[in-house]
């Protein structure tokens, strides 16, 4: 009975994990096996035929290409923004007693609280009270994007600046390290994962964005709201393409990060 | 509380001379005061013991000197010079941290040259593989923090402040987590070093042995003062206060009351019993008194033996608790006014032993008498069993 009990239990976790797995990966599966697709019609949403002509070539797809370059503009210059930015907040919140801290920690929090359609419209209210109507695009973009990823950078180096223990900076300091050289050698080293994935993180948030950058674009056209507009008309299979190249970048990112990981803890 | 008159010889550093002096320092954080106008001298190349009750300002006050924590008020020099505001890396000084504080990301070997490094210092490796040496270290020299035994990090700390060979080293329990061989090894090396380069040494401790065998000075601090200072043999023999009584070692405190004496004695009435006490053992101006004796000073003897004259006598105990423990045995031996006092016996053979239920007398000699103020708490400073 209890061995019963011992193997129907060992295997329901076994099954459940791997049907969670599955209703996980799904959706990436179907993107992979889409970016083949030779579609019958503009309208199919079926696998109607094998080919290589999406991969050899994705930018014949009017538009797309623009659009993904400029996510990857905006994304990447949003997360340079984002993350300069929000790890000297994540230091000044973290390491100095001023007055106002408390209420500047809870302020930080709000932007990932509040419903982007609001951060959106309101950003394009202020935009236009500005007098930029004319000029929504690019900066526009980059701004908007920079103000959403800074609260979860801001989050993310935090806890790691938190779990370091200030004794370790005392004591370079201790050991003839002046200010400079203990940010550079100790605090920087030891805080970077955390810098490195609230980067990665904001990246992908920027890169994502539909809601915010949909309002504040003026005439530019992002990757998100190419597929969007495209998508009203018919998935074209090249976007199935980028979101297959994004998936492999985004899991040889994590495969590099583990090797590397695991050769330090080796060493 | 604070004798500063009991340092050995403190001598004002003159010239060339790079003494540690604390002048009226004082730290609070908020309301609480964790280092109440602290006065120290710490003369160049001293082993000087910090030695105290967990909580009581041992390590706020390394920290202060470190520079790592500014005093509220007082000032700190070194050799004359006033680092009281001095940037940590500015001071010619090196801790060795409670909590060892190593880098996590550096392997030992670059952990142990960080101070070097900093300095641009030449022969960094050299110096750093004869450090590890020291600290039995050297295999592990390419491997990181993490990697390693408390024990092991703790000789990491270790080496990478004494390399730097600073005027002062702060150390803050750096031999806790040490087995007792490698602790005894560990002593030894660190004294020779201390005497060989000439660094002053301040070592915080609990291990009261490890303050007595090593320091030149042991001051014994107690919620955020100094209670007494001064060198291992005169702080043992003669406590100014019962919590230096207690905590250093152990003391037995009986309630009596100063009732004359001539130019070098006092005589005392406790509980009955006359006893004496040289004049210069006994705090001036002060009649109601602790009578103090250390548990290893008294004699035990059956009731009515006749005692060697002038000794201080106490009659009509008796033996309620007996522990052999090798080299000597411990008694208990409870006295008419129902306190219990300890007696210690080397077990040289030439004692005779008792057992619970005999009736005692207890006698010692006058000059191994002290008397504290009996305004203090007789119970200060007790150690609990089992407890740091
Ligand atoms: N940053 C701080 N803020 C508030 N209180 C503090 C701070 N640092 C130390 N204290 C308090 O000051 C007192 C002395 O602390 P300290 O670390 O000097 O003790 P210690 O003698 O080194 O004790 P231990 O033997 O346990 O290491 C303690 O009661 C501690 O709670
Ligand atoms: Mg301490």
């Amino acid at each position: 009975m209890t061995r019963l009990g011992k193997w129907i239990g060992d295997h329901l976790i076994l099954a459940i994990g791997l049907a969670v797995l599955f209703y996980m990966f799904l959706p990436i599966f179907v993107v992979i096996l889409m970016s083949f697709n030779d579609p019958a019609s503009k309208q199919s949403y079926s696998f109607d035929g094998f080919t290589w002509d999406n991969w050899a070539n994705p930018c014949d797809e009017f538009g797309m290409c623009e659009s993904v370059l400029l996510s990857i503009k905006i994304g990447l210059s949003a997360t340079l923004g984002a993350t300069i930015l929000g790890t000297l907040m994540a230091f000044a919140l973290v390491r100095h007693r001023f007055r106002g801290r408390a209420p500047a920690n809870v302020f930080t929090f709000l932007p990932m609280a509040s419903p982007e359609i609001v951060m959106g419209s309101s950003l394009l209210a202020l935009f236009v009270s500005a007098g930029l109507s004319g000029q929504l695009g690019f900066w526009t973009i980059l701004v908007a994007h920079i103000m959403f990823c800074l609260s979860f950078v801001v989050v993310t180096v935090k806890a790691r600046l938190a779990g370091l223990d200030p004794r370790i900076e005392q004591a370079a300091m201790d050991l003839y390290a002046n200010e400079w050289q203990t940010f550079w050698r100790v605090t920087f080293p030891l805080v970077f994962p955390g810098i490195l994935s609230a980067a990665l993180l904001a990246f992908s948030l920027s890169f994502d964005d539909f809601i915010i950058t949909n309002l504040n674009a003026g005439q530019e056209v992002t990757f998100p709201m190419f597929v969007w507009g495209a998508s009203l008309r018919g998935i074209p299979p090249q976007i199935n393409v980028i979101g297959t190249i994004m998936f492999l970048l985004a899991l040889t990112l994590v495969l590099v990060g583990e090797l590397g990981a695991r050769r330090r803890a080796r060493r | 509380m604070t004798q500063p008159g009991d340092v050995q010889d403190p001598p004002q550093a003159a010239e060339g001379g790079s003494d540690l002096v604390l002048q009226g320092v004082t730290k609070r954080f908020g309301d609480f005061v964790a280092v109440d106008d602290l006065d120290l001298t710490v003369p160049q190349g001293a082993f000087f013991a910090l030695l105290g009750p967990s909580g009581c300002g041992k390590t706020t006050t390394l920290r202060m000197v470190a520079g790592l924590e500014v005093p509220t008020v007082g000032t700190i020099h070194i050799g004359g010079q006033d680092i009281s505001h001095l940037k940590p890396y500015k001071r010619p000084v090196n801790t060795v941290f409670q909590s060892y504080a190593l880098f996590p990301h550096l392997t030992i070997f670059e952990n142990v040259a960080f101070g070097l490094r900093r300095q641009k210092k030449s022969d960094v490796e050299r110096q750093v593989d004869e450090m590890l040496e020291l600290v039995e270290l050297t295999p592990m020299a390419s491997r990181k923090p993490g990697q390693l035994s408390g024990g092991q990090q703790q000789r990491v700390a270790l080496a990478r402040a004494l390399i730097n060979r600073p005027q002062v080293l702060l150390l803050d329990e750096p031999l806790g987590a040490l087995d007792l061989k490698l602790r005894r090894q560990m002593q030894i090396e660190l004294k020779r070093i201390q005497t060989e380069v000439g660094i002053t040494f301040v070592h915080v401790t609990h291990d009261q042995e490890e303050a007595m065998t090593m320091a030149d000075t042991v001051a014994v601090m107690n919620a955020g003062i100094i209670e007494q200072m001064g060198a291992p043999k005169e702080l043992y023999e003669h406590p100014r206060t019962t919590f230096a009584a207690n905590f250093l070692g152990q003391s037995n405190l009986v309630r009596g009351t100063v009732g004359g004496g001539d130019g070098s004695n006092v005589t005392i009435d406790a509980h009955g019993a006359r006893l004496v006490c040289p004049r210069d053992r006994a705090p001036a101006g002060i009649s109601e008194v602790w009578v103090g004796i250390r548990p290893e000073k008294v004699f035990l003897a059956g009731a009515g033996t006749e005692t060697a004259d002038g000794s201080n006598l106490m009659r009509g105990g008796v033996v309620t608790d007996v522990s052999f423990i090798g080299v000597s045995t411990q008694y208990l031996t409870r006295l008419p006014w129902g306190q219990e006092l300890m007696i210690f016996e080397q077990n040289s053979g030439a004692r005779e032993s008792f057992r619970v239920g005999d009736p005692v007398d207890l006698h010692w000699l006058p000059e191994h008498t002290f008397l504290l103020d009996a305004a203090q708490d007789a119970s200060a400073g007790v150690e609990i069993e089992g407890e740091d």
